[in-house]
């Protein structure tokens, strides 16, 4: 039993010493297994006597626990180091640029179409289509505009032989939504549009979305309510300047066109808005009675309006594209900036 | 619309600015689009007399001149060949400024000093009408400031004008609305008939009474031909841009702008028997007065003699019968042409002229004659002359009569949203001219004035009501949604779905012109005639494209000019298919089309760089069909196409239905179209693909499931989506899926033979798989593959 301190210091020596995980077990099987030297202790407890045996017993055990503890600590620690060798072999460079694909992009008239589309879905109005091809009757016609109508003139038609037209307007739109349902109605009409002229600011064919809503006791006021809280929402400025000019259009009466502070200097005067503070953004009006009439409405019952706006007109004011004929060059550079 | 200021004012002066004249003008639907200055700015010019001149000793093209300015005589020496003693002209003082920051000094030419200049109209910033000096009236106040002897601070209103308001196509149609607006006195200057010295008259027959119902003529006599319009019509006519010709153009021009009511002048000399107004007959000529030579239709109203057509009426006079400065005797025409018989008359012969814009849109049919009184005071004013009496052709039924219009204050509330008192209803439409009469309370009858034939129903007058009220003092509120808001069709697979499908696979959005060039239309579908334009903007966007590969061809080529290595593009629109429609018609057909260039994944360091290739574009088709429906419902299926590479290339099916095709740019086209080779397409039909079903729950099998590989050995031609369905024949709902892993075709297999290794994974809903019922199905699987295309497990 003297010599328990120096076997316990000799066992922690070699705990200490012990180079891996094989010569740390090596050690525990010298001290602290079945045949191990602090075991073969124990064993000679019962050579002494049964005053001696509690005290030596306890003595013994102490130093069994020390060293078993010495033996934990240390193989903890040598698996700690192992792990963060190994994960220091793993260290890799974050900064290297990721793999695969990233997204494209839509087109800025379809991302714009698509903010109408989506303000405009939220007061209850669904997106209605109707044909490129169209006829005289739904372009002009049904929407008060005969043959000889100087506003004919406004609009530079594309023809086919045949007397079909490519529309000049999605306002054909409302007539066939007219004519194929019943009041109340509350849609927008998105599209393609074309008119025979082409020059820095304008492209044959450009984008309109048409507006129409029809119902019992709709009046001016709800189009100015609607129009103007679009256009706020559009532009995310709640506070935005919105006015009412009167106007013409056939097809609508009263008519106004409808100007926006100007999105770029706030109205005080630039380049964008040629030094007036306003922008024209788009036209609406009541819809005339003839086309309530050509849709089939009751015009006694039910009144309505409609607006139209240029999709391109509105992603130039939004995005700050200063060219109209960038959209339909389909440069993958421009197009990329609209991701 | 170019409207002087000043000469507004004379007419309605309203105490405003120019710049709240012009706001108020739009505001009120008369929309201006510019105001400029009626001359550039410039001080220190007044009225200066030459008193005397000599030549200059030293150079024989200046004149050295004696020049007052009304209290001092200055030296002054002129190279202007219309200098002479007498003369009244601006004269630029010394330290005067004129336009171009050009400032007048001492100076000496040739020797001589000069002290100041004479000015011509170009120097002061004006339009040049003669070489030379601006020679003012002989009795120009000699020291008076030029710009206030001009009236040059003055502005030039544009206004832009809808087609509606053709009554305020002049002066006094503005300064009418300026009245109303402001509540300022309309002011017109006295008009009084002229009474007629002589008796002359000159024959008019009306054959088109419909198309002409009112023909005023006019025999003035002796007028003379030496006379000059003077320079303050001279200025009106430059500052709303027309050019001074001779008196008595002038003088027509004049009352055009000032009235709206064109007149024309003919030559009395030079006309033969009478006037007939009547329809042109097929092919006959007529010069103009620009000298250019129209062959007419029979559908075009001119103003003919007996020697055939003078000029088309309402739109522009002949150059055989207009008066040239040897002219004494004149038969002055003042007609109302109705708006339907010369309605896109103009345009169907490549003109527009000041007379046909208004008689197109429309003249107060009783303007006639006062017009007539107004035009011959000026004409004798200007160039004497001796009027005859007023002759008159009249077809009063086809004059437009004004109709009278019910209107309620009920009703301005149910449009306008608004309860206007009865009192300002009947106040704005009485100050606009109409007749108003109340029939009750809160109800009237109303009746435009001549000028206003634009007022037909009462939503017209509730327009104008709400016009002069000004529409931004008119409420505004956003209307209930009744009914709640529309939902989509779960069934209909919405567009931007797909387009999101792309776009997040790497895919930017195109969007081309539908009419595209002939050229790539044949290139890309020779078998159809496109629907061509009558009237193309250019020859390239001729005709309508039957494929949005011919817009996305052409926006690859544009990309690849500017050296883009990699492009994915696609587009959503209709294609335009002649005699594929309802009842042979045509059919717009709405599409989805994508092509694709360059590298298949983008550039990575630790990534081989290969080239897009067929299966690439094939799993971008796939991720769409994936939410078109599910994959299972389609299939794509080895076919030849004009476009596409005849070994590269697929239909796609569903159901048997044409839903598009996919390939490779075929590589004769590739050449034709100066386009690599390596381009890869698809076209897909969306109204094949856009129907889908609701999805439906099943449940998820808690039972273990068992993989069995398969590598097989069958004939090279085997198309392995042949395989794949087979295989799935031969199972039933125990086979969950099966997936081709490996394709190998080389020395460790016969020739001409290929392996498929195939993963089938089997489970079922409701059981564990034993293993002999597994066996079973896989045999099964073998037999079937056995018996339809030769297979056998690779030993």
């Amino acid at each position: 039993m003297e010599n328990l301190d120096a076997l316990t210091r000799q066992a922690l020596d070699a705990v200490a010493g012990a180079a891996d995980l094989r010569a740390l077990d090596e050690v525990r099987v010298q001290y602290l297994g079945k045949k191990g030297e602090i075991s073969a202790l124990l064993k000679t407890l019962g050579k002494l006597s049964a005053e001696e045996r509690p005290q030596a017993g306890a003595l013994i055990n102490e130093a069994r626990d020390q060293v078993q503890a010495a033996l934990e600590s240390r193989k903890a620690a040598m698996n700690d180091a192992a792990l963060a060798e190994k994960l220091a072999g793993e260290r890799i460079d974050v900064t290297l640029p990721g793999r695969g694909e990233l997204p494209g992009g839509l087109h800025p008239v379809t991302r714009t179409r698509r903010r109408i589309e989506d303000f405009f879905a939220g007061l209850g109005y669904t997106v209605s289509e109707g044909p490129e091809v169209e006829d005289d009757f739904h372009n002009f016609e049904a929407l008060n505009i005969p043959g000889h109508h100087p506003a004919r003139a406004m609009h530079d038609t594309f023809y086919f032989p045949d007397g079909h037209l490519l529309r000049t307007h999605t306002s054909p739109v409302q007539i066939r939504v007219m004519e194929q349902g019943q009041p109340p109605f509350r849609i927008i009409a998105p599209g393609r549009v074309y008119r025979c002229d082409s020059d820095l600011t304008h492209t044959p064919m450009f984008h309109q979305v048409e507006g129409l809503l029809v119902d019992e006791g709709i009046t001016f006021a709800d189009l100015r309510g609607t129009v103007a809280a679009f256009l706020r929402a559009f532009f995310e400025v709640d506070d935005l300047a919105v006015r009412f000019r009167p106007s013409y259009f056939p097809f609508t009466e009263p008519s106004a066109e409808v100007d926006i502070g100007c999105t770029h200097c706030g109205g005080q005067g630039c380049r964008v808005c040629k030094q007036t503070g306003w922008l024209e953004v788009m036209g609406c009006g009541m819809v005339h009675p003839t086309v309530l009439a050509h849709g089939g409405v009751d015009a006694s019952r039910y009144s309505g309006f409609a607006f139209g706006m240029g999709v391109e007109r509105l992603a130039m004011l939004r995005y700050g594209v200063k060219d109209l004929r960038m959209f339909f060059e389909n440069d993958a550079r421009f197009l990329a900036q609209f991701r | 619309m170019l409207i002087i200021e000043s000469w507004l004012r004379e007419w309605a002066n309203p105490n405003l600015d120019t710049d709240a004249l012009a706001h108020q003008l739009s505001m009120a639907g008369l929309e201006v689009d510019g105001v400029a200055p009626a001359a550039a700015p410039f001080s220190g010019v007044v009225v200066g007399e030459v008193l005397s001149t000599r030549p200059h000793p030293d150079a024989e093209k200046l004149t050295l001149c004696e020049v007052s300015d009304g209290s001092e005589t200055f030296p002054v020496v002129c190279g202007a060949p219309n200098v002479r003693a007498g003369l009244k002209v601006p004269f630029a003082r010394v330290g005067a400024e004129l336009p171009g920051d050009f400032r007048i000094k001492k100076a000496k030419l040739r020797g001589e000093p000069s002290l100041g200049m004479l000015c011509g109209a170009s120097e002061l910033g004006l339009e040049d009408l003669v070489d030379g000096l601006l020679e003012l009236p002989a009795d120009a106040p000699v020291g008076e400031d030029i710009r206030a002897y001009l009236q040059l601070d003055d502005s030039i209103i544009e206004v832009d004008l809808t087609p509606n308001r053709a009554d305020c196509l002049s002066v006094r149609g503005i300064a009418r609305e300026v009245s109303v607006l402001n509540k300022v006195p309309f002011t017109p200057p006295a008009i009084a008939p002229v009474t007629p010295v002589i008796d002359d008259t000159f024959p008019v027959s009306v054959a088109a009474p419909e198309a002409c119902p009112r023909y005023l003529g006019r025999v003035i006599r002796g007028i003379d031909p030496t006379a000059t319009t003077p320079l303050w019509m001279v200025e009106r006519l430059r500052r709303a841009g027309l050019r001074p010709i001779d008196p008595v153009v002038d003088v027509t021009n004049y009352v055009l702008l000032e009235l709206g009511q064109p007149l024309h002048a003919f030559d009395l000399a030079r006309l033969q028997q009478g006037i007939e107004v009547r329809q042109a007959r097929q092919g006959e000529s007529l010069t103009l007065l620009d000298e250019q030579t129209v062959t007419l239709r029979d559908d075009t109203l001119v103003i003919a003699d007996a020697s055939g057509p003078l000029a088309m009426a309402g739109i522009m006079g002949g150059a055989g019968s207009g008066v040239t400065d040897a002219t004494v005797d004149i038969f002055l025409e003042c007609a109302f042409f109705a708006p339907l018989a010369v309605a896109g008359k103009a345009r169907s012969y490549g003109l527009h002229t000041d007379s046909s814009h208004r008689f197109e849109r429309g003249v107060d049919p009783a303007l006639q004659a006062e017009a007539m009184e107004r035009a011959t005071a000026l004409i004798i004013d200007i160039a004497g002359g001796q009027p005859g009496p007023v002759t008159e052709a009249l077809a009063e039924q086809a004059l437009p009569q004004p109709v009278a219009i019910e209107l309620t204050a009920a009703r301005v509330e149910g449009l306008l949203g608004l309860a206007l008192a009865d009192d300002e209803i009947s106040d704005i439409l009485a100050r606009l001219g109409m007749q108003v009469t109340a029939t009750g309370t809160g109800a009237w009858r109303v009746l435009p004035p001549s000028w206003r034939f634009d007022m037909a129903i009462e939503q017209d007058l509730i327009e104008e009501l709400a016009r002069v009220y000004g529409y931004d003092r008119l409420p505004s509120r956003l209307p209930a949604i009744q009914g709640g808001a529309a939902s989509q069709p779960e069934t209909l697979l919405p567009a931007r779905r797909l387009s999101d499908v792309l776009t997040g696979r790497g895919y930017l959005e195109a969007i081309t012109y539908t009419f595209v060039d002939p050229a790539m239309q044949a290139a890309l579908d020779p078998q159809v005639s496109p629907l061509a334009l009558a009237n193309p903007i250019s020859s390239e966007l001729a005709v309508m494209r039957t494929t949005l590969w011919a817009g996305l061809l052409t926006a690859a080529q544009r990309n690849l000019n500017r050296q883009t290595a990699r492009l994915r593009l696609f587009e959503q629109g209709l294609r335009f298919v002649p005699g594929a429609g309802e009842q042979g018609g045509l059919l717009q057909e709405p599409m989805l089309a994508g092509l694709v260039f360059g590298s298949a994944r983008p550039l990575h360091f630790d990534e081989p760089g290969r080239k897009v290739d067929f299966l690439d574009i094939k799993g971008d088709v796939e991720a769409l069909l994936s939410v078109a429906g599910g994959l299972a419902g389609y299939r794509f299926e080895a076919a030849e196409h004009q476009v596409l590479h005849p070994g590269q290339s697929a239909r796609i099916l569903r159901d048997d239905v044409e839903a598009g095709w996919i390939g490779k740019l075929h590589p004769a086209l590739a050449v034709k179209l100066d386009l690599p080779a390596d381009i890869y397409l698809f076209e897909l039909r969306k109204s094949v693909i856009e129907g889908v079903s609701v999805p439906k729950f099943s449940d998820l099998s808690e039972y273990p499931s068992v993989r069995r590989d398969l590598a097989l050995v069958m004939p090279a031609e085997v198309p392995a989506g042949a395989v794949l369905a087979a295989v799935r024949a031969a199972c039933d709902a125990r086979l969950r899926e099966v997936a081709l892993f490996d394709v190998y075709q080389g020395d460790k297999i016969e020739k001409g033979h290929k392996s498929l290794a195939l993963g089938l994974t089997f489970q079922d809903r409701s059981r564990t798989l034993g293993e002999a019922e597994i066996s079973d199905l896989v045999s099964g699987v073998l037999s079937q593959l056995k018996q339809e295309f030769n297979a056998t497990l690779r030993e």
